[in-house]
């Protein structure tokens, strides 16, 4: 109740701040969504504004659901989106500018190295129950999933064609960092978490793993080549018919085309996503 | 009533100051049912306890194993506190030596006021890990209660201190007078004597305990299932809310605002348990 509330406020706030910033000198731009894409979005937005100057770029997480929510409700320019729009969505836009990879994480405790697809269905749906039945120790599997309404979630069980109410989780986590904790300190857990935060805490010391999916590489590499499954795209997404007249649309325009551009393929690199080919 | 023009200026400027706050309670419960209403007042109402599972995405909206999760974790951690408070409390008051009690007390301070963010995280890294060596997923009822009652056991305890306090001095030292003992004085004086204040303590940490968050959300596993035992994970109300809430939309939205309603009205029992008590203590004491 007070963390609802406290978001209310928040959301006020901004608001407030937004329009009390309309007739001032300085332009500004809030992106509201995908907690996968606002840190890449907030590195783009730095160097937007260093280039550009007299420009304010916010960014703020939600998910990919209160992105688009925002957006049709004209709160915000621009929402991040870490999937692709579906029918009921023509209202909006996307502009596409990273892939991002879903990889299925184990503790590296775990000598378990490749599992199928069956074989992760069977997990996720509490039908195999213990890493003996795939040449782990006999030990209990511990089953990380996501918290639904979260884009991740729906990219998982669109691949493995599974209903929502199949699964049998036994820790249901909100964010990337929440499951690669997770399954860092337990070496009995299996989750999925995005490719590159993956690449990035393994990097970073943390005991995980990346397993292959249907026998391909989880790697950035396989994302960027089109090989990995698992992927799903990060888009910006605007309406389409944005109203004459509003403020900073051509800004974000202008920030849309900045993170399409060649300029922006370093930072997306660097984040662990991979730029779009061509 | 009010001799001096100070006083009404200073009287009027509390009354409106009360007010406000009343208000924004009445505000947080307006907000909370109208967000609620086209979930609470549609053919979707009455799943909230009908529906076999909590799978908002797909239609289905039952929201006793959350509540269940929501009680479970509370009165767990209330009655692994209360004994640990109720001693430390009469030790440091009665057995202690002056210098210890007081450096117990800052000690105690200190701790109440450590984010529960902090807890929660502590409770990630170290106690789950620790409980999944030993029993399941560790993610776990269990965890959540050991982390709930630590982080309410500070304020507990000083609580239960300042209810001991409040004795009036007097009776101890007649008691003692008298040649009771030690523990005599704390069983027939102390304790019934600050009944009350102990009473309310527990009453506030029990609604701090179910309106914790974030520690809650780290360490108990937020499953959805009816929770069976004590290494079983379970979500809370406000962990459901916290979890859900920013990728929620329409109906979706409207259920998490209703278990924040259902959340609100168990702190409100809590709250109206503890004023029918004083009630209760009041009329006692002077009818006596």
């Amino acid at each position: 109740m007070s963390r609802a509330f406290s978001l209310f406020l928040v959301v006020i706030t901004l608001v407030l701040v937004g329009c009390n910033q309309r007739g001032a000198d300085t332009e500004r731009l809030l992106l509201t969504g995908s907690s996968t894409m606002a840190p890449l979005l907030t590195e783009l937005a730095i160097a937007f504004e260093n280039q550009r100057g007299q420009t304010r770029i916010d960014v703020q997480t939600g998910g990919s659901s209160r992105g688009i929510t925002d957006v049709r409700r004209g709160l915000v320019d621009i929402g991040m989106v870490s999937r692709s729009l579906n029918d009921k969505e023509d209202d909006l836009q996307a502009h596409l500018i990273a892939q991002d990879g879903i990889g299925l994480i184990l503790n590296t405790a775990n000598p378990v190295v490749s599992l199928t697809d069956q074989q992760i269905v069977n997990i996720y749906t509490g039908a195999a129950d213990n890493w003996q039945l795939f040449g782990g120790a006999n030990e209990p599997i511990t089953v990380v999933s996501k918290a639904e309404g979260r884009s991740t979630l729906d990219l998982f069980l669109a691949y493995f064609k599974l209903p929502v109410a199949d699964l049998r989780a036994h820790i249901i986590i909100g964010d990337n960092e929440q499951g690669i904790k997770a399954v860092a300190g337990n070496a009995k857990a299996i989750g999925y978490v995005s490719i590159g935060a993956a690449e990035y805490s393994i990097r970073a010391g943390l005991p995980i793993k990346l397993i292959p999916v249907n026998g391909v590489q989880a790697s950035t590499d396989s994302v960027s080549s089109g090989l990995f499954p698992l992927s799903r795209p990060l888009n910006l997404v605007t309406r389409v018919e944005a109203k004459p007249g509003q403020v900073s649309s051509t800004t974000a325009a202008d920030f849309i085309r900045f993170a399409q551009s060649d300029k922006a393929r370093a930072l997306i690199l660097r984040q662990y996503f991979v730029p779009p080919q061509g | 009533m009010y001799r001096h023009k100070v006083d009404i200026k200073f009287v009027g400027l509390l009354r409106l100051l009360v007010m406000l706050a009343a208000c924004i309670v009445l505000l947080i419960f307006g907000f909370l049912l109208t967000e609620a209403w086209p979930f609470l007042f549609s053919e979707h109402g009455g799943q909230l306890f009908t529906d076999a599972v909590w799978h908002p995405t797909t239609g289905q909206y039952n929201l006793v194993p959350v509540i269940l999760g929501t009680l479970y974790t509370t009165i767990g951690a209330v009655s692994v506190a209360v004994p640990f408070a109720l001693a430390t409390a009469i030790f440091c008051q009665f057995y202690a030596p002056r210098w210890f009690g007081r450096l117990y007390t800052s000690v105690m301070e200190v701790l109440a006021g450590i984010p529960s963010v902090v807890y929660g995280f502590w409770g990630l890294v170290v106690l789950v890990p620790l409980v999944a060596s030993w029993q399941g997923s560790g993610a776990s009822l269990l965890t959540g209660i050991l982390v709930l009652s630590l982080m309410i056991l500070p304020t507990g305890t000083l609580l239960a201190i300042a209810a001991l306090k409040q004795v009036p001095s007097e009776w101890i030292q007649g008691s003692y007078a008298l040649g009771l003992s030690r523990w005599a004085t704390i069983k027939n004086i102390a304790l019934p004597a600050s009944g009350h204040g102990m009473l309310n303590a527990l009453l506030l940490q029990s609604t701090r305990a179910i309106g914790e968050t974030m520690a809650v959300l780290m360490v108990c596993g937020n499953s959805t299932l009816f929770p069976f035992g004590l290494f079983e994970p379970v979500r809370t109300l406000s962990a459901n809310i916290a979890l859900e809430m920013a990728y929620a939309m329409e109906m979706h939205r409207a259920a998490l605002y209703s278990s924040a309603l259902v959340l609100m009205v168990m702190v409100f029992i809590l709250l109206f348990l503890n004023q029918f008590q004083n009630r209760l203590e009041s009329t006692a004491n002077g009818k006596s």
